[in-house]
């Protein structure tokens, strides 16, 4: 049977045909359809981690236990992921350990561009790079023999054009594995100092058979055209090649850790000149230089954003550069925006208005810092915004009156908030903590959290009651707001900031794109034009609904996109919003 | 060679759909097809597109600047913003609505006065349609998207006609096959 599949979803189906009995991610774009497609495979146990770092450790514990597993994440979440990935590196694998990191290049959601291929080396652990679907369901296989074989996790590294490209994929039957068991072996599984010692000098011995692996390895392969030129190559950037240069002669790496020195030379010694296109940071570049062999790679290829075959085809001078036609009218940006009846858009205007400094987080809401809301003045990484807050508190200290309020979603809380909150109380900040509660990890495309009470699999699972967590956190003033109560809001930001001992303030409602929140039928707001006096206190919600006619100077609705949070009705001091009948 | 066809538009447009349903015609004609798109922020108001190809061995999921045969694009802005991407001699379809970005919206930016003309200037092989008043014409303006791939359809000749009826009856809801179907006819009628 053949299906088009996106990598994301070639990677679930190789690991049911596996025989995968176990899987776990924490969302994260481009990664999150992985373990959404993985609840196709009844066989397969899937859930959804707090974050990366109990991921990994849970697949961790399922492998210790004999069952072969699978985490998933996007590159930054290995970051989170990397204390247990160094740990597992020695421990190696009882039941297959599978490691899918997402890459980023371009940073189409991300924050930062960085190459996970540098994990592998650092961890001393094999990585498969697929450059399409297929290899994507194929390598996942590959992966789950691979740990099994040579008692190591598996790395295999996707990036965005992997993951959420495309193509014809040949399905097979699952290869059904049976549960190994746990067995108690301590010099394996608990790295202490004099266990580890051991453990190291045999991780040394596995990378060097794992280096013959990957030179008999046929999914390494050599293509030999015209010998003039020769390009080592992997994942994507493979395709863009083949595209681009379809004359020269190729190295194809697909195990891209530990490199096949042997295929290397062999390839170094029949071509002319030697290149290599990799997207991002020079790897296998650096590591044929260490061969001593001349290659050139970083000198003709970009290593900032994205490769494409035009991008490689003008490196190697192919082509000529490509001009932009220059039109005279330019499209103006369409950057995403908070949605209409967000109700994370309240608490941003309170923000705003009150002109305080919000140390923000990673979710949806990091929109809130665009304008016209513009009321988010950092983001770092998932949890950061209370521990900056902590932090900038000190500096402010005597030498600056303006006050700090964290802001971050339910989600993120869960996923690193938490110990956040635990340093501010120890270490005795005073700064306001907005927690934004959508009910729902939204941005990633609705995920279920410890905040829902179901699991990935549907199941009901305990729902987390934030206001008990929080108290028994150490903080005595928790107060929730209905996150469409404008007045409310604002009023309880500015009250709790001027207080000097630590709150949060949960503003809570649902994301309106919920399923349930779609259903709802909410009267809507149109602008009364003869009472609009252009002021465009309404405007400045930032709702994609509401637009300002400069030429009549009036604000105007779009009714299609009202969803009737009534929050322009609230900031009108003219009376000119009204409440129309919801259809 | 392949063919390759960008669709573009804004997110909530249903660009993802329409190229899955793309992919799948390219499949069941019996061509090697691949696709690219980013996700994530699609349902935030966005820029959305998405790349098909498809022929006989297809490497590369992205299509570069100067290579694409036809482009689709759901609205009037997105249509300007694309096209780079249309090679010397390709086809440019344009919905012609507007839906105004949020900086627009809130007065920090302009939208062109004449988004489509200043496409016309560049590509002689413009079709431009109100895709949007044509499905309400048929009683429901969730055809759009229909009519809009009826009309790139057409421009592509390598797929028969029929293999699109097919798809198109297989992806969407039983209760509505009769005015999909002639949603697509009206489409591949209009140039």
């Amino acid at each position: 049977m053949k299906e088009i599949l996106s990598g994301n979803e070639a990677v679930a189906r190789g690991a049911y045909e596996g025989g995968l009995h176990f899987a776990c991610a924490y969302p994260g774009t481009p990664s999150t359809e992985i373990l959404e497609n993985m609840t196709k495979y009844k066989e397969i146990h899937s859930h959804w981690s707090v974050n990366e770092k109990t991921s990994l450790e849970t697949a961790l514990g399922a492998s210790f236990g004999g069952m072969r597993a699978l985490v998933a994440m996007k590159h930054v979440g290995l970051n989170v992921a990397a204390d247990p990935l160094f740990s597992a590196g020695y421990i190696g694998a009882k039941g297959a350990l599978v490691i899918i990191t997402a890459d980023d290049p371009g940073m189409h959601s991300s924050q930062n561009e960085q190459d996970n291929r540098n994990y592998a080396r650092a961890a001393k652990i094999p990585m498969l790079e697929p450059s399409d679907s297929q290899e994507a369901k194929d390598f996942t296989k590959i992966a789950l023999k691979i740990s099994e074989e040579f008692d190591t996790p598996v790395l295999i590294r996707l990036t965005t054009r992997i993951s959420h490209s495309k193509s014809i994929v040949e399905f097979a039957e699952r290869e059904n594995v049976e549960v190994k068991g746990y067995e108690k072996n301590v010099k394996k599984n608990l790295v202490m100092p004099a266990h580890a010692r051991a453990l190291h000098k045999k991780v040394e011995e596995r990378l060097l058979k794992l280096k013959e692996f990957s030179n008999d390895f046929k999914y390494n392969t050599i293509e030999y055209k015209n010998k003039n030129i020769g390009i080592i190559t992997s994942g994507i950037s493979y395709q863009y090649v083949k595209e681009s240069m379809p004359d020269a002669s190729v190295l194809k790496i697909s195990l891209s850790w530990p490199l096949p020195d042997r295929i290397i030379k062999e390839f170094a010694d029949n071509v002319e000149r030697l290149y290599v296109v990799e997207e991002n940071d020079p790897f296998i570049e650096t590591e044929v230089k260490a061969m001593g062999i001349k290659i050139t790679g970083k000198e003709i290829i970009p290593i900032v954003g994205e490769l494409n075959p035009r991008i490689v085809k003008e490196s190697f001078n192919a082509v000529e550069k490509y001009k932009l036609k220059e039109t005279m009218e330019k499209a103006p940006g369409r950057p995403p925006a908070l949605c209409p009846g967000c109700p994370h858009t309240s608490v941003f205007h309170a923000i705003n208005k009150l002109k305080l400094i919000a140390t923000g987080d990673i979710g949806c809401y990091t929109l809130g810092a665009l304008p016209p809301l513009s009321a988010m003045d950092t983001c770092v990484d998932m949890g950061a915004s209370i521990t900056n807050a902590l932090g900038l508190e000190y500096s402010l200290k005597g030498r600056d009156k303006r006050k700090i309020v964290a802001v971050i979603g339910d989600s993120t809380f869960y996923h690193s908030g938490i110990t956040g909150l635990i340093d501010l109380v120890y270490n005795k900040g005073t700064s306001t903590v907005i927690i934004l509660d959508n009910s729902i990890t939204a941005m990633t495309g609705h995920q279920d959290n410890p905040g829902t009470g179901k699991t990935l699999m549907g199941e009901d699972s305990p729902k987390f009651d934030l206001e008990r967590l929080i108290k028994g956190l150490g903080i005595e003033h928790v107060y929730s707001v209905d996150s469409y109560n404008l007045e409310e809001v604002a009023n309880l930001i500015k009250r709790e900031t001027e207080r000097s001992a630590p709150s949060v303030i949960i503003a809570r409602r649902p994301c309106i794109l919920l399923p349930e929140m779609k259903k709802k039928k909410f009267d809507k707001y149109e602008i009364d034009e003869n009472k609009c006096t252009g002021c465009q206190m309404c405007v400045k919600l930032g709702c994609p609904a509401i637009s300002f006619d400069k030429e009549k100077k009036k604000a105007l609705i779009n009714k299609s996109l009202c969803v009737g949070c009534s929050l322009c009705f609230q900031v009108c001091k003219f009376g000119a919003i009204k409440k129309v009948q919801g259809e | 060679m392949n063919t390759k066809i960008i669709i573009a538009g804004v997110g909530g447009q249903g660009i993802l759909l329409a190229s899955d349903i793309l992919c799948e015609v390219a499949m069941k004609a019996g061509f090697d097809t691949k696709k690219s798109e980013v996700h994530g922020m699609s349902q935030r108001g966005g820029d959305v597109v998405s790349h098909v190809i498809f022929g006989e061995k297809v490497y590369s999921p992205l299509i570069s600047y100067n290579e694409a045969d036809v482009i689709l694009s759901f609205e009037q802005v997105e249509a300007l913003r694309n096209l780079d991407y249309l090679k010397d001699g390709g086809v440019m379809i344009i919905n012609d609505i507007r839906i105004l970005p949020v900086p627009v919206a809130s007065g920090m930016a302009d939208y062109p006065k004449d988004a489509v003309g200043e496409v016309k200037k560049f590509v002689k092989n413009t079709i431009v349609l109100d895709a949007e008043s044509m499905a309400k014409e048929l009683g429901n303006v969730k055809v759009m998207n229909v009519i809009l791939l009826g009309v790139m359809a057409k421009q592509v000749k390598i797929i028969k006609k029929e293999i699109w009826i097919e798809a198109l009856k297989a992806n969407v809801p039983p209760k509505t096959i009769d005015v999909n179907i002639k949603a697509f006819e009206k489409g591949y009628d209009f140039s």
